[in-house]
């Protein structure tokens, strides 16, 4: 067991780095499916338009997925502080 | 249908719970309680819910009933931006932790070295940018109790209960600023941070957000029926469908991202009370879903009003008419408390964020400068800051209430919050150029700032007070001074764009094209560069650098280990232990309380300086880094210490010197003395033998009877032999005293060598038994000499009948050779005998020294007296080494003057 610790560690230790990657990437994720409403119709382009309760469901929906995503994302990096030097590329 | 005074009791009621938890979190800060709460994840999150004001409370659902989700755009900026805190907010925390930011101003002017102009400017933007929203929240307060006393058309008709809105705004203004007041200015705190304030505005934001909530649900469920109900009937509504412009939405949403990271409110909660990454982070996700929650029945409450409600009614005023017009009196209070807790809480904390920037930047520098020199007392400074801090919150409150009392609390709500965002967004590219661009320079701030905020004023502010308001119709469609370029609505020409999006666009984009091309051009000063630097590159420190201390708090064993360091083991210790008996501990280390750390630094401060104490201290305790100003205040500490320690070294060196020149007449005056005991007793030896014999020999004179004539003469001729020996003596004794002493009187005449020798040689061979041949060279005697004839008479006498004494050769011969040389004339004097043992070469020229084999006649003072008259006259005498017999050299100085020189400067000496 006490060679396979450093395997454990530096994997845990990778996964830690790709969850801060992931707390970096979210806001770019939102920013393109909160952008999205740019391709409705409306009206007098011709086309069906977009009804308001779909509008709210996708917006409040991505909005959902948001809080739920950020709020795993915390909870799986517990000490960002530990592993600061992610920080590379930044 | 709840009257006026029930809701004046409620709103009182609200207010008073207000304070005393306000009150209790303070008490409980200072005693250190409760950290937990006060600094939860929670409460920070709830606390940036500030972004949510009366206009999102009321405005939000009119702003859905005119131009459908469009209003969802203010949400999402500010969601975004938290969802990417790790590229933005994570920086401006720690700038701001790091750097002891207090606002907005304070950072963008300690980031352009402290720049004083850039901080009034940002100050004075701010206040303009912010005003027409304190208004605004009054405003919302007055229409919703208007509400109240007022109730829709048609149901009852005007009472007398019906309000002055003017005086209500008066009062609430008026109650604002106290609650601000009473809890924004009781303690001063180099952080600026309020935790009763904080505390309050978290409170107030479960309030709110429980109030839309409840409003919300009873429209849902309680009057549509459900969820499915509601989806088809928002669908069947005049917002039924999607119809917002792909711009706008854009520019919207953009703008209030800006408007979120500059607002000073937001600065305040978000940047100086933050806690830090990892709350940040907690509210990177609880905040978008606070934000959510707070505009999720935004739109069944506009669609269900739009529906309920006479056609005309406020849209604004839905989330209040809409349960009154159903009768739900409760829901109703609740929607009116949740309305007045939002506007509060904003107004209390932009003023306060506005009074420090104020007071701090433009009220304090100019009180320091008039007052230059009479600050002495901290306590004076304090008691003004506090002073400035409070005209300031209640005059920006008056600013908030003269801007209602002069717009006539006309306008939708949502019009007038978008053009305060556009205003406070303009510092969006001097902030993030700050802290991401170490090229950005002072300059360039202030004409980004200055550019982005004149076409914000030109193209949003103005035109907002309607054509012919401000800005005549000519304006609009000439151009200012008939310069087409120059319409507000038509920048550069392009025409067809909403006009909110054509001024973020043009006034963000002119802002920051001005902002980077000046940075570009100009070059910024040392302190600049510096602070660029440190804000830059503020993550970085953390990594791989053994200096920095974790931000957790100070270590008593850190704290320990450098106070060691600095004031030694022992005295350390005694401190520590000091100071952990003062807290109650019996032993170990004392804990780090802020008292401790401040009596540590204090402590510190009596060794190493005050400014580099506490940069010591606060890398360990606070985990700040320590800023431009600290470092130079340490550099001039170093450099007065060096500059003293220099002074130091220079004094002893002089110690040293003097030590040394003393220690050396000390020697000399020791050996003077020796010499003096020498003298003594050798004198006494001589003046003893022949007073001994003459003493004996009176004594048979005197005493003996019927004695011969002849031993009667013979007696008495030795006597009289004695008695010329010790005159003699006493002569010379006296000579070597006066010569020695410089009281000698030079007798200066001119002769020649030749005139001299003879004189000498003639009187010293007088009666001498022993024949000495003296050999000369009267030719190079003819030498003229200006000097003391007499006195080098002496001198060579006394070489003479020395010669003439002391030679053993068989036919003793003493050869005189006169020389003259550049520098003087010498006369050797060298006879034919052994010569003077090494040994006692060294000692001829002292007194009393007599050579064995002497005749027992001299006193051994002739050579001493000798060596003494020719240094008097400028002269000197040596004994040859080299060459048969012995010989002595009489050096005479070329000129007299020189000699008189001398002999003046020796009297001189010895006077």
């Amino acid at each position: 067991m006490a060679e396979r610790a450093p395997v454990f560690l530096e994997r845990r230790r990778y996964r830690a780095r790709r969850m801060m990657d992931a707390v970096r990437l979210l806001a770019f994720l939102g920013i393109a499916l909160w952008m999205v409403p740019l391709m409705w119709g409306v009206p007098g382009d011709g086309g069906a338009p977009m009804p308001m309760s779909a509008a709210l469901r996708y917006i409040f929906g991505v909005w959902v997925v948001m809080v739920v995503v950020g709020l795993v994302l915390y909870r799986r990096t517990p000490m960002q502080a530990d592993d600061r030097p992610t920080d590379g590329g930044s | 249908m709840a009257s006026l005074n029930q809701l004046v009791a409620v709103c009182l009621l609200y207010v008073a719970g207000l304070f005393l938890i306000a009150f209790l979190a303070e008490r409980a800060a200072q005693r250190g309680q409760s950290r937990w709460l006060l600094r939860s994840p929670l409460v920070y999150t709830l606390s940036l819910s500030i972004y949510c004001t009366g206009w999102t409370f009321y405005g939000a659902v009119g702003f859905a009933a005119r131009s459908g989700l469009e209003y969802v755009t203010i949400y999402l900026g500010p969601s975004l931006v938290m969802i990417g805190w790790w590229w933005v907010l994570r920086r401006l925390v720690q700038v701001g932790r790091s750097q002891r930011v207090t606002s907005i101003a304070d950072l963008i002017s300690s980031r352009y070295g402290k720049s004083n102009a850039l901080a009034i400017a940002v100050t004075v933007m701010a206040v303009i940018g912010v005003t027409p929203y304190i208004a605004l929240q009054l405003q919302s307060v007055v229409l919703s109790l208007s509400a109240f006393a007022d109730p829709a058309p048609g149901q009852q008709p005007p009472q007398a209960g019906q309000i002055n809105s003017a005086s209500a705004a008066l009062w609430v203004a008026a109650g604002l600023a106290l609650f601000t007041v009473l809890f924004g200015t009781r303690n001063l705190n180099v952080n600026e941070r309020h935790p009763g304030v904080v505390i309050a505005v978290a409170v107030e934001a479960v309030v709110k957000l429980f109030a839309l909530l409840a409003v919300g649900v009873f429209v849902v469920w309680g009057l549509m029926g459900g969820v499915s109900e509601t989806f088809a009937r928002i669908d069947a509504s005049a917002i039924g469908t999607w119809q917002v412009q792909g711009d706008r939405w854009l520019a919207l949403t953009m703008l209030s991202g800006a408007a979120f990271l500059c607002l000073p409110r937001m600065f305040q909660v978000m940047v100086v009370e933050s806690e830090g990454e990892r709350h940040l982070q907690f509210a990177s996700w609880a905040f978008p879903l606070y934000l959510m929650l707070m505009s999720l029945f935004v739109v069944p409450i506009a669609v269900v009003g739009l529906d309920l409600l006479p056609a005309g009614s406020n849209p604004d005023l839905f989330v209040v008419n809409l349960p009154l017009s159903q009768g739900q009196n409760g829901v109703a209070m609740l929607a009116f408390l949740g309305g007045f807790s939002s506007a509060t809480s904003m107004v209390i904390v932009a003023t306060l964020a506005l009074s420090t920037m104020v007071s701090n930047h433009i009220v304090m520098p100019i009180w320091l400068a008039t007052h230059q020199g009479r600050a002495t007392q901290s306590g004076d400074v304090r008691n003004v800051v506090i002073l400035s801090r409070r005209l300031s919150i209640m005059v920006i409150m008056a600013f908030g209430y003269l801007y209602y009392r002069a717009s006539g609390g006309s306008g939708a709500l949502a019009a007038i919050g978008t053009i305060s965002f556009g205003g406070v967004a303009q510092f969006l590219p001097a902030m993030l150029g700050g802290i991401f661009w170490r090229g950005a320079t002072r300059i360039g701030a202030l004409c980004g700032l200055g550019v982005g905020f004149a076409v914000w004023v030109f193209t949003m502010l103005l035109p907002s007070f309607g054509t012919d308001g401000v800005l005549s119709q000519d304006i609009f469609d000439q151009g200012l001074m008939g310069l087409a370029w120059l319409r507000p609505q038509a920048f550069f020409g392009v025409e067809g764009l909403d006009p909110t999006v054509h001024a973020v666009v043009w006034s963000l984009s002119l802002n920051a094209f001005s902002f980077v091309v000046v940075s570009l051009l100009s070059f910024p000063s040392p302190i600049e560069r510096l602070q660029a630097a440190h804000f830059v590159n503020v993550l970085d420190g953390g990594t791989g650098s053994a200096r920095r201390w974790s931000a957790a708090g100070a270590g008593s064993e850190e704290l320990m280990i450098m106070t060691q360091r600095i004031l030694g083991a022992q005295d350390a210790q005694a401190f520590f232990r000091k100071e952990a008996e003062a807290q109650g501990l019996r032993d170990g280390l004392p804990d780090p309380s802020p008292k401790f750390v401040q009596a540590l630094e204090r402590e510190l401060s009596g060794s190493v300086g005050a400014a580099t104490a506490h940069a010591m201290v606060s890398q360990i305790s606070g985990g700040a880094a320590v800023s431009v100003e600290d470092l130079m205040a340490v550099a001039d500490e170093s450099a007065q210490m060096l500059e003293y320690s220099n002074q130091l070294e220079t004094k002893s060196r002089e110690l040293t010197e003097t030590a040394a020149q003393l220690r050396r007449a000390n020697e000399k005056l020791t050996e003077l003395s020796r010499q003096k005991d020498t003298f003594l007793s050798q004198i006494s030896h001589e003046l003893r033998t022949p007073m001994t014999s003459i003493r004996s020999f009176s004594e048979i004179l005197r005493d003996a009877e019927g004695m011969s004539a002849d031993d009667k003469s013979k007696y008495a001729s030795i006597i009289h032999g004695e008695t010329i020996r010790l005159t003699r003596l006493l002569d010379d004794l006296l000579d070597l005293s006066v010569l020695e002493n410089g009281q000698v009187t030079l007798n200066i005449r001119s002769g020649t060598v030749g005139d001299v020798l003879d004189r000498a040689v003639t009187t010293a061979l007088a009666g001498a038994e022993a024949p000495l041949r003296i050999r000369r060279q009267p030719r190079r005697e003819n030498v003229v000499l200006r000097t003391d004839l007499d006195r080098l008479a002496q001198v060579f006498i006394n070489l003479v009948s020395n010669a003439q004494k002391y030679c053993d050769a068989d036919a003793p011969e003493l050869r005189i050779d006169v020389r003259e040389t550049e520098t003087g004339t010498w006369i050797d004097f060298i006879d034919n005998g052994q010569g003077i043992s090494p040994d006692a070469r060294n000692v001829i020229f002292e007194k009393f020294h007599r050579l064995e084999g002497a005749g027992g006649e001299g006193a051994g003072l002739g050579l001493a007296i000798c060596s003494e008259i020719m240094s008097r006259l400028g002269g000197r005498l040596f004994y040859l080494e080299d060459g048969p017999g012995t010989g002595f050299r009489v050096e005479l100085p070329d000129r007299l003057s020189a000699a008189e020189d001398i002999a003046a400067r020796r009297s001189a000496e010895v006077a």
